[in-house]
């Protein structure tokens, strides 16, 4: 049995994963969010490198089957999905473009931090309904691992945002 | 595997992140009692927010372990008996008040905080990377159960007494979180873990100050006269409760 992963290149693999969606914002791509580090095509079998972003978020396992369901599909026989730890996931490598999808779904993006969290305590949220800075931080912690909640005293709605990490 | 080369070493790392994993474990279990109880909505989706994240601690922790010791945590967490568990006596006591839970959970989340800050520079490097991952988490923790401190301390009376009551039976079950050991000697000497003493200090220079800060007096107590794997009847009753689905069917496959 001659294993045909020899037939498919790292960046075709790459192109496949960029279809994977995250399963609780399904408007944005594993790889947009930036949690795939690396993919590489051995012998034996495929290793694609995933960052989990929180510990404890659920949607990991999905994420992981997802990955591995999405290369036997394109006909990869064998393929590990790796977790890699270091560097820890940052929300900073969401893509721009990941970002503008996750504000389209009405999910304030996470503001860029360049390594220190504690920048961001300060900043406000801009609203991603009006777009206003009149917004307010009603809890640190939201209905999942990677959500706070906000409220906006100009178009009075609340609405959440992608924490940064 | 990754072993060290030395085996008395490796010993004490499966006694270590065993500890580390018990720690959240059992802590999240507590916490995760607020969730429908907890005084305002807000604080019910805070602290469901915070045992979420420590069972995914625990489970980065139990992973470190079982790649020792060849377990596997699933058996680690529901099928072990209470004395064989390595959590401090602090995280298993009863979530009793708002004002204990937040006490409790300030005093532990700054340990956290210094004991990642150097466990992210072990010499054994899957802790390094696991405290490194956990840190970027544990920051929120503390934020928010900080701000409850202040508030709880310069708020009414009766939130300030509640608190202070608290933090007077807590500080020696604190204590217990920096006694030295011949373990712990052996993982500072080879750099994997930090001493007792340097975490200890690390830990009064901040939470002193700060309750000072919001309105409480600073408890003088000794450490508590327990090491890791004695326990009180809290945890037997704990366990009984979060074991006892699976120990229903232990074949069952989740």
């Amino acid at each position: 049995m001659v294993s045909n992963n020899k037939q498919l290149s790292p960046s075709t693999i790459l192109e496949a994963l960029e279809k994977v969606m995250d399963p609780e914002i399904p408007v944005i791509s594993i790889v947009e969010m930036g949690l795939i580090r690396n993919v590489s095509v051995g012998q034996v079998h495929i290793t694609v490198q995933m960052t989990p972003t929180f510990s404890g978020c659920p949607a990991l396992q999905t994420i992981k089957a997802d990955i591995e369901r999405c290369v036997r599909d394109l006909g990869g026989e064998k393929v590990v999905v790796e977790t890699v730890l270091d560097p820890p996931w940052s929300s900073d490598w969401i893509t721009d473009q990941g970002r503008e999808k996750l504000r389209k779904f009405g999910l304030a993006p996470p503001p860029k931090h360049g390594g220190r969290i504690e920048v961001t305590f300060f900043e406000s949220a801009a609203c991603p309904y009006c777009d206003s800075q009149r917004t307010v931080l009603k809890n640190d912690f939201g209905p999942t691992l990677c959500r706070s909640i906000y409220y906006c005293n100009s178009c009075q709605q609340p609405f959440e945002q992608f924490k940064a990490l | 595997m990754k072993e060290t080369t030395d085996a008395r070493i490796d010993e004490q790392l499966v006694q270590f992140t065993l500890s580390m994993a018990d720690d959240e474990l059992i802590l999240a279990h507590r916490n995760s009692e607020w969730t429908g109880h907890a005084p305002i909505l807000e604080e019910d989706i805070a602290f469901s927010n915070i045992a979420q994240d420590e069972l995914g601690h625990a489970s980065l922790w139990y992973d470190l372990c079982c790649n020792l010791s060849d377990d596997d945590p699933d058996r680690l967490v529901f099928f072990r008996t209470p004395d064989e568990y390595r959590n401090v006596l602090m995280v298993e006591l009863p979530k009793s008040d708002w004002a204990f839970t937040i006490a409790r959970q300030y005093l532990f989340d700054a340990y956290e905080l210094v004991s990642l800050n150097n466990l992210v520079n072990s010499t054994y490097r899957p802790i390094a990377e696991v405290a490194g991952k956990i840190r970027t988490e544990e920051i929120y923790h503390y934020r928010h159960t900080s701000s409850w401190i202040k508030r709880l301390g310069l708020g009414t009376e009766e939130s300030n007494m509640r608190t202070q009551k608290a933090l007077n039976e807590l500080w020696s079950f604190a204590g217990q979180l920096f006694i030295d050991s011949p373990s712990i000697q052996m993982l500072a000497d080879s750099g994997v873990a930090p001493r007792s003493e340097i975490l200890r200090q690390e830990w009064e220079e901040i939470v002193v100050p700060f309750l000072q800060d919001s309105g409480f007096l600073i408890p003088s107590a000794e450490p508590v006269d327990a090491i890791r794997g004695d326990h009180t009847g809290n945890l037997t009753s704990l366990l009984a409760e979060m074991q006892e689905v699976a120990r229903t069917d232990p074949s069952a496959k989740w």
